[in-house]
């Protein structure tokens, strides 16, 4: 077996115990790269000479003690709306290319300081809009388990240089199904903690009312690991929240003997994929052998999320983004005349069509004369939502269902008809909505070897809930790479 | 000719709060400082910065909602107000339009026709922006973050003035009020309180508004009370031509004496306000309230009638000492310690204002301490030094604050009363100048002031003027 | 599509959002948000009379600092991005007042 099919916490503890240095686990991570980058695309940057000097600094805290967390020394990759200092973070934008940040996101500042290694920013869907990674300026990534299909987006780089070694772990973004279904389509693990979980400071904002950074990893045990790193209060975010229970590591116990799981009809109903919809029924009743009491129950509302996401995420994106005007940093066109003509010239050129679409939604729905009628209906169609859960959440400790209605489609489809796409987060998106915090583990392949994924959602704060249903699912499964990248990885494992 | 017209103006006035810091960021608020060294990544709009509101803020603002007897909202919000502007480094400004923090308020002025409320519509808190300097050798303009994000209260009339006198009477009673909860220094001059006036005319006795205009760009009240009259006979014109007044906002331009339109076809002024995402409902508590009501300073209204009942001092001169809260404390501080009020008002009357004025300076930059004020007049009490030494050791207080017992003792600025030496120096001057005791003699009194002169001349001031006098006639009499 | 939106529609979002379209893509954001507006119409669909609009999830108020200086001069960095300086300042076309 290859150092690079070992999950974060198993590398962690084989270089705690000195099997792997953390230098050799680079730099396995960094050959890995080097042959499947061309195909692949996951990376916008890497960071070779940065991670191998970072290697070296973190094997000597190692050495010395200083860092002993199960996490030390585990090269990762983050996200490229993630701010970095000293590294470009582009937003996987035109407009944002060059872009260098003097700071480092929270998240990431907690994941240094407990060893991690940063290999490089993986690309997305420009500005975190979109749901395939299609919308990158710096070309689309491919799906590490068929090339000619989506990795899934917007944190499409990230979920596929998990699955395909090209790193051990990764930082995500979910602002409606970001982090989820991308790692359903790659088959690797996923959550979207709780609103407020994980300081949004150096996180480039898309919906910020939404938005949350989470890891996207191989395991449960994993993801459970990074989440329990990257949790924490910021003081520079005002809307993170204090949490006395983020020992979430605590939950990866195989016990859900009474755990109450509610499977929402309004789930399984047409556009679900047949094979998904088995791989998912199936996995519930796997979860009901162990001990859980799984029942079908009517959740109501699932199909007014989506219209009510759009309009809110549009409307706080289309004001996040006007700070993007070639004044103060980024990109701004070479030609203009005049002020104004270089902020309609600087945007226009530098953002690309499916950002200008949500931009030009969000200013109209927030725009004199509409923003009763779409705005605030949007926001009181949220309150509703978050009844609805709030309602199911007093019968259930974990709601299940599948990520996506399919798996990864084909390269070049999904733009062209936009808003089809947009139906493809009818699981994820409500998530988001109600703040609530949501995990996607794989459960099986389809018939042409793509990847599905089970969605576990529970009760705000409640993620130790999924942690423990997903462990209990996943027990027992190890995380095997696709093909392509199985070859890719050449060094044994001592 | 004939038709007579009644101006309806409200006022739109922002006043830079003294926090040390900005209103969603650690950065220091000082004035000064060289372009953008006062700034970080939350005040210039950084990619993933995010603000943090500074709790000193909403109590200025509710202190000064409480002192302008307005409701507060007790759940209020932020809301982002979007417009594409250089100065605007999120291309948004945190405002509050839903739900500001206070509202329904009025403030008492009083004119040359008498007293009336002005209505306060509502007070909200902002950000302010940066600042724009236009580049003539490269024809381009420069832009400084340091003034953005420094807070701001907006206060929104009602439209319930009528005159350029009422709109300075109101400004007056808002910087007064303000300035004494220490909440800003409230100088036009300097940009810590801006006017924009809201004008529009109608025929007397109609009721309904007439079309208004937004005037901005006035610095100073002469500038405003122009502005008003200006804009009030442009409104006249137009109506009385058949033509309509368009709304607008209009740039006054105080040399030109005229204003003119600020369109622009770039800005569809739909500001799209909605909640901010990034920060928190504000919950204002009875108990905060109350606590804030408690640390409230006595108001110049009570101070003014005070001054009058207890210390016995005429209206017009009660009315100086509280002009400005500063000048009330050194005045009080000086009264503690001296215990002679009618002494005092007059050094701070005559003597500080007048060197003020040739400073160009304002009551809040006296800086002398008020124990030295209380000394000197000790020292005139004890008839150790006169009033005209007085004076001179007045204003070294002012410049140096300087102790003037040590500083008298140091220059030898007593007084002499002496007898013998007065006496041999008017015997002098009188040895020197026969004339003047021929002319006294023949009944000319101004003989002796001349000779009183000329003594007080010789002792260099520090002879005791009373004194001299006595010994002047006397002598006079027996030469 | 019930929503049809106009030229004039497409040029006013233009110049709220500060971005210039090309006519295609005029024409192409004239289908797309008139497509979009249908969908989120569905939202009409649901009764929220009597609901307030819920801007916040979690009822987290008064999220405060001290007015405490903790930033000096960061100057260097600030404008460490930036397309255009001079003299320690942002550069960019006249403003006109």
């Amino acid at each position: 077996m290859s150092i690079l099919e070992l999950t974060a916490m198993e590398l962690g503890r084989k270089i705690k115990k000195r099997e792997i240095g953390v230098v050799e686990a680079t730099e396995a991570a960094l050959a890995q790269i080097k042959t499947l980058e061309t195909e692949l695309n996951c990376y916008v940057t890497v960071d070779e000479e940065g991670a191998r000097r970072q290697a070296a600094k973190v094997q000597d805290k190692i050495d010395g003690g200083m860092l002993t967390g199960p996490l030390a020394g585990v090269p990762m990759a983050v996200k490229d709306n993630i701010c970095l200092e000293g590294r470009p973070t582009t937003c996987s934008s035109k407009i944002l290319k060059n872009f260098v940040p003097a700071y480092t996101a929270e998240a990431v500042e907690k994941l240094i300081q407990a060893g991690a290694v940063i290999l490089g920013k993986t690309n997305m869907d420009e500005f975190a809009m979109g749901s395939t990674t299609e919308t990158s300026a710096f070309g689309e990534t491919k799906n590490p388990w068929n090339l000619a299909h989506v990795p899934g987006g917007s944190s499409g780089g990230s979920c596929a240089a998990v699955a395909s070694g090209e790193c051990f772990y990764a930082l995500g973004s979910d602002t409606g199904g970001s982090i989820r279904q991308p790692s359903s389509f790659c088959g690797v693990t996923g959550i979207k903690p709780t609103y407020g979980t994980v300081s949004r400071y150096g996180l480039i904002a898309y919906g910020s009312s939404l938005d949350q950074i989470g890891p996207v990893a191989r395991s449960v045990a994993d993801c459970a690991a990074i989440l329990e790193v990257i949790a924490s209060y910021d003081k520079k975010d005002s809307t993170s929240i204090r949490r006395e229970d983020c020992d979430f590591t605590s939950a990866l116990t195989a016990d859900v003997s009474g755990l109450r799981i509610g499977i929402p009809r309004d789930y399984l109903g047409e556009g679900l994929d047949e094979e998904v919809k088995t791989a998912v029924l199936a996995a519930a009743r796997e979860l009901q052998d162990k001990g859980a009491i799984v029942e079908e129950f009517d959740l109501s509302l699932v199909e007014y999320a989506i219209p009510a996401y759009y309009v809110i995420a549009s409307a706080e994106a289309s004001s996040n983004l006007s700070r993007f005007d070639g004044v103060k940093y980024g990109y701004r066109s070479p030609n203009y005349e005049g002020l104004h003509d270089m902020y309609k010239k600087s945007r226009s050129e530098g953002l690309g069509a499916e950002v200008k679409r949500r931009i030009m939604l969000g200013s109209f729905v927030l725009s004199s004369g509409y923003y009763d009628a779409y705005y605030l209906k949007a926001l009181r169609t949220k309150a509703l939502i978050k009844q609805a859960f709030d309602k199911a959440f007093k019968q259930y400790d974990v709601i299940l269902g599948p990520t996506a209605p399919s798996t990864a489609p084909r390269l070049g489809e999904s733009l062209k008809d936009p808003l089809k796409m947009y139906l493809g987060d009818i699981y994820t998106i409500a998530v988001n909505l109600a703040g609530l915090p949501g995990m996607t583990v794989p459960c099986g392949r389809d018939s042409s070897g793509l990847p599905i994924g089970l969605q576990l959602i529970g009760d705000c704060f409640k993620e130790k809930n999924i942690i423990r249903a997903g462990y209990a699912y996943e027990c027992g499964r190890k995380y095997e790479m696709p093909k392509l990248a199985k070859k890719a990885a050449k060094q044994e494992v001592r | 000719m004939g038709k007579q017209y009644e101006t309806v103006i409200g006022l739109e006035v922002h006043v830079e709060l003294a926090t040390k810091t900005k209103i969603f960021c650690g950065c220091s608020t000082e004035f000064g400082g060289a372009p953008n060294t006062h700034t970080c990544p939350v005040c210039t709009g950084m990619p993933g910065s995010l603000p943090v509101l500074n709790k000193q803020v909403v109590e200025y603002a509710l202190a000064v909602g409480l002192a302008t007897n307005c409701s507060i909202n007790q759940y209020c919000k932020f809301d982002r107000k979007n417009y594409f502007y250089p100065d605007n480094p999120q291309n948004y400004q945190i405002s509050q339009l839903y739900l500001p923090i206070c509202h329904d308020g009025w403030v008492e002025i009083e004119t040359a026709t008498g007293k009336k409320k002005i209505g306060i519509h509502e007070i909200h808190m902002e950000e302010d922006a940066g600042k724009l300097v236009h580049d003539e050798w490269e024809d381009c303009s420069l832009v400084d973050y340091n003034r953005s994000g420094v807070p701001l209260i907006e206060i929104v009339s009602e439209p319930d003035m009528r005159s350029a006198d009422e709109v300075i009477a109101y400004l007056e009673k808002l910087r007064l009020i303000i300035q004494y909860l220490g909440a800003s220094d409230c100088k036009l001059q300097e940009g810590s309180m801006r006017a924009d006036v809201n004008l529009s005319v109608r025929e007397m006795g109609v009721m309904e508004f007439g079309t208004r205009t937004e005037m901005k760009n006035l610095n100073s009240f002469k500038a405003i009370a122009r502005a008003i009259e200006g804009e009030r006979t442009r409104q006249i014109e137009l109506l009385e031509d058949g033509r309509k007044v368009i709304q607008e906002t209009r740039r006054w331009d105080d040399n030109k004496e005229s204003s003119h339109a600020m369109r622009s076809k770039e800005d569809a002024k739909d500001y799209r306000y909605f909640p901010d995402p990034d920060l928190v409902p504000i919950k204002i508590s009875d108990a905060w309230i109350a606590q804030i009501k408690g640390k409230q300073p006595e108001l110049q209204t009570e101070k003014l009638s005070r001054y009058q009942t207890e210390y016995q001092l005429p209206r017009y001169d009660a009315e100086i000492l509280t002009s400005s809260k500063h000048l009330a404390d050194v005045f009080e501080e000086a009264v503690k310690l001296s215990q002679q009020p009618k002494e005092v008002s007059n050094w701070l009357m005559t003597d500080t204002m007048r060197l003020l004025k040739e400073r160009g300076e304002e009551p809040e930059d006296l800086s002398f301490d008020p124990a030295n004020l209380a000394k000197l007049i000790e020292l005139v009490d004890k008839k150790i030094i006169n009033r005209t030494v007085a004076r001179e050791v007045f204003a070294e207080i002012f410049e140096n604050n300087v102790d003037p017992a040590q500083f008298v003792e140091e220059k030898g600025l007593k007084v002499v009363s002496d007898e013998g030496a007065l006496r041999d120096v008017i015997e002098e001057i009188l040895a020197k100048n026969p004339q003047s005791v021929a002319d006294y003699k023949a009944g000319k009194q101004k003989a002796m002031g001349f000779v009183v002169g000329q003594t007080m001349r010789a002792m260099k001031g520090k002879a005791d003027p009373a004194v001299v006098n006595e010994l002047v006639k006397t002598m006079l009499e027996n030469a | 599509m019930a929503n049809a939106i106009s030229d004039e529609m497409i040029e006013y979002v233009g110049i709220l959002a500060k971005l210039e379209l090309s006519e295609e893509e005029k024409e192409a954001a004239k289908k797309d948000m008139g497509r979009m507006l249908d969908y989120i119409d569905k939202l009409n669909e649901l009764d929220t009379s009597g609901v307030e609009p819920m801007s916040h999830i979690f009822p987290v108020n008064n999220v405060f600092r001290e007015d405490v200086v903790t930033n000096g001069d960061d100057r260097e960095n600030i404008l460490g991005n930036a397309p255009r300086q001079k003299d320690g300042a942002f550069q960019v076309p006249k403003t006109v007042e």
